[in-house]
């Protein structure tokens, strides 16, 4: 709806920040898609062994068949199993927290909401810890199984408990908070009594988020739910637009919103669940990223979703460099250089938007 | 005109009793043109919140094009009836119909097409323009992944230019006083393209010479409103039709001068009022300290 705006000769363009990136969205997109692509050429080359662009292009024309394979087998190695897919799944990642964010602040009505105020995360923790502490799951279960079981069953009881207490937006924020809390609570409790140094060492890492493990295949499982995610998200962009003044406003906008909650909280928890079993919780890009967005590209959900997914991506590609590279060999947790970043970044936002309040 | 008036009120006053009421409701049937079936209606409507019953019984059927006042005091009914008729609310006895049709009945994009709300109060912590507020007048419109089309550009703009807001467009909605919001809300219910419009306490808040203008502009639109106010007077001046709610019932219903009268604004407010004939004819309500 807000596209409404687009192109509209009478608009003067000062007025409003961003006023010029909101009717070029096509351009904005893909100058979006061509920085993503220049930050993951350039961040794959970057590491303690030596690789150059020419080598990823070497590699990749080599696996999809293009051409003969030049690289040592070490360096091909390190391209193709190491760097390539934890960068792309840094992108992912990125994309799909930004997304979440977006759609928990909007459908929440709540500028502090971000993909973990479902308590999506905590539950995920307990179930990882559950899986490597406890051993629940007889050894079927891997960390990431369990954490991705326990972010479901957490995200069931936040329904469940908000339903109970009345089913507005203010108690699934509330419900959230409490079932954070308790999980929060029971993980620490598991890991401080159970769990030797080694593991907690190992729980503490995954907890702050780590791109460390990043194989093809969480790749492709992310990145699949993220296509599908944007997908469902995009075709509800103007019932997201229609929150702005509540529930009601949008129930008489003709949005169905008792579905349209359903469905969007459904599809962004199991994104979230499925990024937090692969990566762990990885804070602030969720929360911050939208607001940062939003003063590129204006409200409409139809520009916002996009752009914060191309931001998020582009963001959490560099990022995670920061956090591999930074205090060489050690390599410090991706959670914890978002946050370094991103309160900062939260702060200037809020000082920027003081006025508007 | 007249003789709708007098229908409605006489349907209003005889709600209570079931049997006048078919009497009335099939007289109607056969004499009058059905104007039942047109626009939007509520017929006999409860709904009770909380236990207690907050509306019993109302019947309200506005005439197409006219401006239909509901007053009464705090807690008679006002806002819970207006949610009725946007189907926000549903009603837990009786019907509420758009041109004959059930709203239950009716999908929830058509009826917001056809009918447009304007709430006591809006608010957002978005960052969104008087234009962006007033597009949002076209979500009930469009279909998903589409932009705009050229129609949409044109409700919006003629919206803007009903209500004068056209030069704001391009201000932040939370750099506008409290009288400019409520337009650019009315902008916002005109885009949709409504033929009724429902207003809850749309001049609350407003200073004198805002709550005029906004009558004023709500009088001249082509649409149908139904507004619940406070101000009896405004009432008086820019209603073509009131509906006095108390205790969710309606005491009196139809022509200003019939409803706004010394007995019932004793029984409704408990306060002594003098009521004259103003030089427009319209009666003036002056209260009285005791």
């Amino acid at each position: 709806m807000i596209a409404v705006t687009t192109g509209h000769a009478t608009r003067s363009p000062a007025v409003t920040a961003g006023g010029t990136a909101r009717s070029r969205l096509p351009v904005v997109l893909l100058g979006g898609c061509l920085v993503l692509l220049a930050s993951i050429a350039v961040a794959v080359t970057i590491g303690p062994a030596d690789i150059g662009v020419g080598d990823v292009w070497a590699t990749l024309l080599s696996r999809v068949g293009l051409a003969e394979p030049t690289l040592s087998v070490l360096r091909d190695g390190i391209i193709w199993d190491l760097r390539l897919p934890r960068t792309l799944l840094a992108a992912v990642c990125g994309a799909g927290l930004a997304v979440c964010g977006v759609v928990m602040q909007s459908l929440l009505r709540n500028p502090l909401a971000d993909p973990f105020v479902l308590g999506v995360s905590s539950g995920a923790s307990t179930g990882a810890v559950l899986v490597v502490v406890l051993g629940v799951g007889g050894g079927v279960l891997s960390m990431s199984g369990g954490a991705f079981l326990g972010a479901v069953a957490s995200f069931a009881l936040v329904m469940t408990l908000s339903h109970t207490l009345g089913g507005t937006t203010d108690r699934v924020v509330l419900s959230g908070v409490a079932v954070m809390q308790l999980l929060s609570a029971l993980t620490s409790f598991i890991v401080l009594t159970s769990a030797d140094a080694e593991t907690t060492r190992g729980v503490l890492f995954w907890l702050l988020g780590s791109l460390a493990n990043a194989g093809w295949s969480e790749v492709i499982a992310c990145a699949v739910v993220l296509v599908g995610t944007l997908v469902v998200c995009g075709g509800y962009a103007r019932s997201l637009d229609a929150f702005a003044f509540g529930e009601d406003a949008a129930a008489t906008l003709g949005v169905a919103v008792g579905r349209t909650r359903v469905v969007l909280m459904s599809v962004t928890a199991l994104l979230t669940a499925v990024l937090v079993s692969s990566v762990g919780a990885i804070g602030f890009v969720g929360l911050v990223l939208p607001h940062a967005a939003r003063l590129l590209t204006g409200p409409g959900h139809a520009r916002l979703l996009p752009v914060s997914a191309l931001a998020g991506a582009v963001l959490l590609v560099w990022v995670d460099t920061v956090a591999r590279t930074m205090l060489q060999p050690q390599e410090v947790p991706v959670g914890v250089v978002t946050a370094l970043i991103g309160v900062p970044a939260f702060v200037l936002i809020l000082y920027r938007s003081r006025g508007v309040q | 005109m007249t003789s709708r008036h007098d229908t409605t009120s006489q349907h209003a006053t005889t709600s209570q009793h079931p049997a006048a009421l078919r009497r009335e409701t099939a007289t109607r049937h056969g004499t009058a043109e059905s104007a039942v079936d047109v626009g939007l209606a509520a017929e006999r409507v409860s709904r009770s919140l909380g236990g207690g019953l907050v509306l019993d019984g109302v019947s309200v059927a506005p005439a197409d094009g006219s401006t239909v006042g509901v007053l009464g005091p705090n807690g008679s009914g006002k806002s819970t009836l207006l949610r009725v008729l946007a189907g926000v609310l549903k009603p837990s006895a009786g019907l509420v119909t758009v041109d004959g049709r059930e709203l239950a009945d009716v999908p929830r994009k058509t009826l917001a097409r056809r009918v447009a709300v304007v709430e006591q109060h809006s608010d957002t912590q978005i960052p969104l323009t008087v234009r962006d507020v007033v597009g949002l007048g076209r979500v009930p419109h469009r279909r998903a992944w589409l932009s705009a089309s050229a129609d949409d550009e044109a409700a919006v703009q003629e919206a803007l230019e009903q209500t004068g807001m056209t030069a704001r467009s391009a201000q932040r909605w939370q750099t506008l006083s409290g009288g400019e919001r409520q337009r650019v809300q009315i902008a916002r219910a005109l885009a949709q393209r409504p033929r009724e419009l429902l207003l809850d306490e749309p001049t609350n808040h407003l200073d004198v010479q805002h709550q005029f203008e906004l009558l004023d502009l709500l009088a001249s639109l082509p649409v149908t409103s139904v507004i619940a106010l406070h101000d009896l007077n405004l009432a008086a001046m820019y209603c073509d039709e009131i509906v006095l709610l108390d205790h969710g019932a309606v005491v009196a219903a139809g022509d200003p001068a019939d409803v706004l009268t010394e007995e019932l604004i004793l029984q409704v407010y408990n306060v002594k009022a003098e009521v004259t004939t103003s030089p427009e004819g319209h009666p003036h309500v002056r209260f009285l300290r005791t």
